[in-house]
């Protein structure tokens, strides 16, 4: 399985890349971590003319860290961000997902950015970004960035808000509220495989370490990530007795999922309630320990 | 002192070069060579009307392109169908490249050679092939309805019907105190090797002769297709099987479209070619199995004990059958497991869809007949409120009735008599590992902490070493290397480790002097090869043999040159010496070069052997009538009869109660497969058959839409585990040596598959209070199967 | 028609090299077919097996989804770069000996240049981490037990003072 043959571009600076990308239009494509596009290529499900490689911008290469958020360079690597103790700190959500993504070697390559562009409804991190509000940051030549809110960015399947001629700079995580505890929980048929069903939640306790908010996006479930409000069903309920069950009812009765071969959309139904209630359950433990550690 | 090696877990002498990288795949090798591809069917069925390769002329490095229009004479006809049997009546296999019509996605239609794999695939992309496309037969009850047809001239889409009966099983169910109706199904899977399949041939204009590299589990037997297939005489091709990345039965079938294409293409082009399957092929071009549906019959009495056995199946066998009805055949002899079934009917038919061929998947029609006897056991118990390890007790063929004649026919044309094995035993240890009498305490302790856990078993026979031979070559070079050389292949068994034992053994050499050579005809002609779990059986046991023959003759060239009894010699350490006095002793390398009377003297030990220094009388010639030169021989195994492995497997599983995911918790094996030649080995093959079996049995599995095409047809989306996947498996074993064979060996290789999907269907039903009677499993529908019975409980 | 090549330098098992190739020449089989190293096997060239696996600039990745174009100026270590200083079985490849790690071998390469990586940075695994640490790659034949007690075995040789660690069997480093 070999790709089709492709013009290779290897920009040293950003505007080269905008540069090249405006020429080339729809009949290009960025390779960033290459980890879902290369497979396309090989198999030839994907041919396009010209490839722009943007694994030589060192000035996308970055984690930063700051007061209100995690901001991640298009080409820094899902292991670099796992690994980063200053996100881990700021964004915990952030590599309890990412240490579900494929395995150790994938993500060595692959790209938190990346990842979001591609925008596969079964990935973790577009759930992740819709969880907390973040954004992508898009550059096109002869126009000033643009940034679009998580949830706007997931268009459809495989579907993002990136236009042609853009590139995708880097993604926000912004931090979660004082109070705050997150979990991730998927169920996947093989260790590191696309989630059959997956779940983040946040949860925000008041000082009385009651659910002042809860709320959860969804995977695999829908075209794109499925943001559902828990708050009705939590909300004021002691942080380790709340109604979990209702939590995932709701989450149940928010998605549509598909049939494939993997699962049927009962089942996954049926996930989205037991998976939201087991994250909800976590979030809520991480978020009591967070403040009684601060204590 | 010499050192024993027979039984011997010493380390492979394969590895070295392996793990550092230096093996030779068949994809290593050829380096100058063209590269093929195929453009393949898209659809399931069609009529292929033009095939337009105008455009991929344009690309730069493309050689040649080739179409059915292109082959002649033996090319040119359907290939072969391997094993014929009379109750195949509608037996049909595929031309090399598409006549016209296709019948599954993934037949060939055309070949392109070019310079390199990414220009051919360019080429194949410009061939623009027009189909009609048919509407396809896909699924046991489309073939069964057979409102369509894969074959035109087969109007039922049956391509085999078979009984094998022994007394009126009909009668001796319908009289029975009670009796059972079972339906149960086991989804088609695949053997999958890492490495796909692989072909890489070179004529030789000026001498007419060809040679062809194939990723084979049968050189030998490529060879004699190859030569029929090319019209090359059978002298003038040498076939040679690598290093193989895995087989798993896969490899066994040939000539391959591909396999007779490549050489073909060799020879008319005058160059090197070389064609190396890719992923997507792998699933969509080379073969499957496993796909059967079975009704079971069963009568039985108080205690459980079988009185008649009832068994119609369907086999699912694709578009062609030129594996002929091998699986099916196994999977009727050996249903009836370490059983006395009492009155004992099976049938089966097999069908044509279109879909891709089914050949032998390491189990070979073995899993889903334990999966069938299996949970007959298991339902007979539960109707009976007995224990499961009780009612198959009660049924075992004892030790002391051993052999045991079933008086059916085994694949092997031959009588299906087990020769011998102790099931009770068997059985009894896989409850002793498994702790199967308390399991009832760790069930409560389970239930009380919310968790729901089972346990389930399974046990099975094992046909092995199947005839109808294997021929093995052991020669003493005068350098003192033992050069060992058999015509069955390797796919990572060990061999050259294994048989160098058996050779070290029989000679008394440190087994780092012995080489083995296998799979490659230059070295060794007459051959059958490695499937069926025959390989140690069967060359094993030549090996052996050739062996004997050779310490024979060392025995008396040293007695003469000793002026000793052969009787008062001994091999041990390199050398023959006296036993009881070592000073009196000749080095074997020595005794090599005294068994080839010289003219010449090459170096001083070879003077030794030259007319005028060794002492035969002058009267006698200086080789015997009855005699060769060289201290070599050549000797054969050839088996009256399969000889019968056994085994059971023991399972503890816990299934989430939300989720519905399965986790093995334990995985206990207990195998019998007779003498051992090297434990790692054999244990080795048993973990990675268990892999297999748990990935049949959770993960895997082949799945077509209702229009022929192959929904996963990727690693992606085909599940082949991962090491968080497979349990560690716990084994223990007994050795009841088989009478048949002169080592006493069985064979192990399918031994860890075979009761896979029986044992976890068993546990997960123990689990869940309801009855498995379809595998794979996914938790999806694990999932869906509580829900229904929720339903039905609540009504 | 011809595809235009671009001069790409790769460093491989510490020796430089300078390849021309299409820009659409895979790692793997630039490696395999450009530079004759064809330790580093290719089985399903989408991502998924891990017997391709190779490290670039010391971190395990995917040689079938990488454009060796992409890979200039990068430090590659293939299987037979893991080899000891002198030549023969490196620590990871005499441990898959002792445990009888591999059976067929094919993926075995992909395994080696992971563990090595691996026990770089995790020297003391248990059981568990060294099954996690393997599950990216695919085997078909060893049912992963025996890589598992391979992984540790290799940690335990890498703890060993040079020179002590003798290997089981006596088998010979390299084959007749």
């Amino acid at each position: 399985m070999k790709p089709a043959a492709f013009e290779y571009h290897r920009p040293a600076t950003v505007a080269e890349a905008l540069a090249v990308l405006a020429e080339v239009g729809h009949d290009g494509k960025v390779l960033a971590g290459g980890q879902s596009l290369v497979p396309l290529l090989n198999m030839r499900l994907a041919a396009p003319r010209h490839l722009v490689d943007v694994n030589w911008l060192a000035e996308l290469d970055e984690v930063a860290v700051d007061h209100d958020a995690v901001r991640v360079g298009a080409i820094a690597r899902h292991a670099r961000v796992e690994h980063d103790p200053g996100a881990a700190e700021a964004v915990p959500l952030l590599r309890q997902a990412i240490e579900d993504i494929a395995h150790t070697t994938v993500r060595n390559r692959g790209t938190v950015v990346g990842s979001l562009v591609h925008a596969d409804p079964a990935a973790e991190l577009p759930a992740v970004l819709v969880l907390l509000g973040g954004s992508v940051e898009l550059a096109s030549a002869g126009n000033g960035p643009r940034r679009v809110a998580a949830a706007d960015f997931f268009v459809g399947p495989l579907e993002s808000a990136l236009r042609p001629g853009e590139l995708a700079t880097a993604a926000v995580f912004p931090r979660p509220p004082a109070g705050s505890g997150g979990a991730w929980v998927e169920l996947a048929r093989r260790h590191g495989d696309y989630a059959v069903c997956g779940a983040g939640v946040l949860v925000r306790l008041d000082q009385g370490l009651r659910v002042a908010s809860a709320r959860a996006a969804l995977i695999s479930v829908g075209p794109v990530p499925v943001p559902v409000d828990l708050t009705d069903a939590l909300g004021g309920q002691p942080h380790d007795a709340a109604d979990w069950a209702a939590a995932g009812r709701l989450a149940a009765a928010a998605v549509d999922p598909d049939d494939d071969i993997h699962a049927t959309a009962a089942y996954r139904r049926h996930l989205a309630g037991v998976l939201t209630a087991r994250a909800a359950r976590s979030a809520a433990a991480a978020a009591a320990a967070k403040l009684e550690a601060s204590a | 002192m010499t050192t024993r090696t027979m039984g011997e877990p010493i380390a492979r002498r394969e590895d070295p070069r392996l793990v550092a990288g230096d093996g030779r795949y068949l994809d290593d090798l050829g380096g100058g060579a063209l590269a093929a591809a195929f453009v393949r069917s898209p659809h399931a069925a069609a009529r292929v009307l033009d095939v337009d390769v105008s455009r991929a002329l344009e690309v730069d490095g493309l050689v040649a392109v080739y179409t059915y229009e292109d082959l002649e004479g033996p090319m040119a006809e359907p290939l072969p169908l391997l094993i014929p049997h009379p109750r195949l009546h509608a037996g049909r296999t595929a031309y090399p490249l598409a006549n016209g019509v296709v019948r599954h996605v993934g037949e060939p239609v055309a070949m392109v050679v070019a310079r390199d794999r990414y220009l051919a695939e360019d080429a194949c992309e410009r061939i623009a092939v027009a189909y009609e496309p048919l509407a396809p037969v896909v699924g046991l009850d489309a073939a069964v309805a057979a409102e369509r047809v894969v074959h035109d001239d087969v109007p039922d889409n049956v391509a085999a019907r078979m009984v094998q009966e022994h007394g009126d099983a009909r009668a001796a169910v319908a009289a029975a105190p009670h009796r059972l109706e079972l339906d149960l199904t086991i989804e088609r899977s695949a053997s999958t090797p890492l490495e796909g399949r692989g072909v890489y041939a070179r004529w030789d204009a000026a001498d007419r002769s060809l040679r062809v590299y194939s990723s084979t589990q049968t050189s030998t037997s490529v060879r004699f297709a190859l030569a029929v297939k090319l019209e090359v005489p059978v002298d003038r091709v040498e076939v040679v099987a690598p290093d193989v990345g895995g087989g798993f039965g896969v490899k066994i079938m040939h000539p391959w479209p591909e396999e007779v294409l490549v050489p073909w293409a060799a020879i008319r082009l005058g160059r090197e070619v070389k064609w190396t399957e890719d992923r997507r092929e792998h699933f969509i071009a080379s073969a499957h199995e496993r796909g059967q549906r079975h009704h079971v019959s069963v009568g039985f009495d108080d205690d459980g004990r079988l009185l008649g056995l009832d068994v119609e199946f369907l086999h699912d066998n694709g578009a062609y059958t030129p594996y002929g009805i091998i699986v099916p055949i196994i999977t009727a002899t050996q249903l009836l497991g370490p059983y006395k079934p009492g009155a004992y009917r099976a049938e089966f038919r097999s069908l044509y869809t279109n879909t891709v061929i089914v050949t032998p998947y390491r189990g070979a029609g073995r899993p889903q007949a334990a999966f069938a006897m299996e949970r007959t056991m298991d339902a007979i118990a539960a109707y009976l409120g007995r224990d499961r390890a009780e009612v198959r007790e009660t049924n075992f063929i004892q030790p002391s009735e051993m052999p045991y004649d079933h008086h059916l026919t085994f694949q092997d044309g031959r009588p299906l008599v087990y020769d011998s094995g102790d099931y009770p035993a068997t059985l009894d240890k896989v409850k002793k590992l498994v702790g199967w009498d308390e399991f009832g305490t760790f069930r409560e302790q389970a239930r009380a902490a919310g968790r729901r856990v089972g346990i389930g078993l399974a046990c099975y026979v094992e046909g092995t070493g199947v005839g109808p031979y294997e021929g093995a070559h052991v020669r003493v070079e005068t350098n003192g290397t033992v050069v060992v050389a058999t015509g069955l292949t390797t796919q990572g068994q060990g061999h050259e480790t294994a048989f160098a034992q058996v050779a070290a053994e029989a000679l008394g050499v440190p087994v780092e002097r012995v080489t083995v050579v296998t799979g490659d005809t230059r070295r060794f002609k007459y051959a059958v090869g490695t499937f069926a779990s025959r390989a140690a059986v069967m060359s094993g046991n030549a090996v052996a043999l050739a062996a004997g023959k050779v310490r024979a003759k060392a025995l008396r060239i040293a007695a003469e040159a000793l002026e000793a009894d052969p009787a008062d010699l001994e091999l041990a350490d390199g050398t023959v010496r006296v036993k009881g006095a070592p000073e009196r002793e000749l080095a074997l390398e020595t005794v090599a070069v005294l068994a080839n009377p010289l003219r010449y003297a090459f170096d001083e030990q070879a003077r030794l052997a030259t007319q005028f220094v060794v002492g035969r009388g002058v009267e006698d010639p200086p080789v015997a009538e009855d005699d060769e030169p060289g201290l070599e021989a050549t000797d054969w195994y050839s088996p009256v009869r399969s000889t019968f492995a056994n085994g059971a497997h023991a399972v503890v599983v816990e299934t989430d109660p939300e989720t519905a995911e399965v986790r093995i918790l334990r995985y206990c094996v207990v195998h019998d497969c007779g003498r051992l030649i090297n434990p790692r080995i054999v244990e080795g093959q048993v973990h990675g058959g268990v892999a297999q079996g748990v990935g049949g049995a959770l993960y895997e599995r082949m799945v077509y839409d209702e229009n022929g095409q192959l929904l996963n047809a990727s690693f992606m989306d085909f599940l082949m585990p991962y090491a968080s996947e497979v349990p560690k498996v716990e084994t223990d074993h007994l050795e009841t040596p088989s009478p048949l064979n002169p080592l006493g060996i069985k064979g192990a290789g399918e031994a860890g598959t075979i009761p896979g999907a029986a044992v976890l269907a068993a546990a997960i039903s123990d689990a869940e209070g309801f009855f498995l009677d379809t595998m794979p499993i996914s938790p999806s529908e694990l999932w869906a199967l509580r829900e229904h019975h929720a339903r039905k409980d609540d009504r | 028609m011809s595809e235009p090549l671009h001069e790409t330098h790769l460093v491989v098992n510490g020796v430089p090299h300078t390849v021309a190739v299409p820009a659409r020449r895979l790692l793997s089989d630039c490696l395999r077919h450009d530079l004759g190293l064809t330790g580093t096997h290719v089985g399903c060239e989408h991502g998924v097996c891990g017997a391709c696996t190779v490290l670039v600039d010391g971190r395990p990745m995917r040689s079938c989804l990488l454009f060796a174009v992409g890979m200039d100026g990068a430090e590659i270590t293939t299987v037979e770069g893991c080899r000891s200083a002198g030549g023969g079985l490196g620590p990871v490849q005499q441990a898959f000996q002792d445990c009888h790690g591999l059976q067929c071998g094919f993926c075995t390469p992909g395994f080696v240049t992971t563990i090595t990586a691996y026990l770089g940075e995790h020297p003391d695994p248990t059981e568990e981490q060294a099954r996690q640490a393997i599950g990216g790659n695919l085997c078909r034949c060893t049912g992963y037990q025996n890589i598992v007690a391979s992984v540790l075995r290799a940690a335990e040789i890498l703890r060993e003072p040079e020179g002590s660690g003798e290997p089981q069997g006596g088998a010979p480093v390299s084959s007749p």
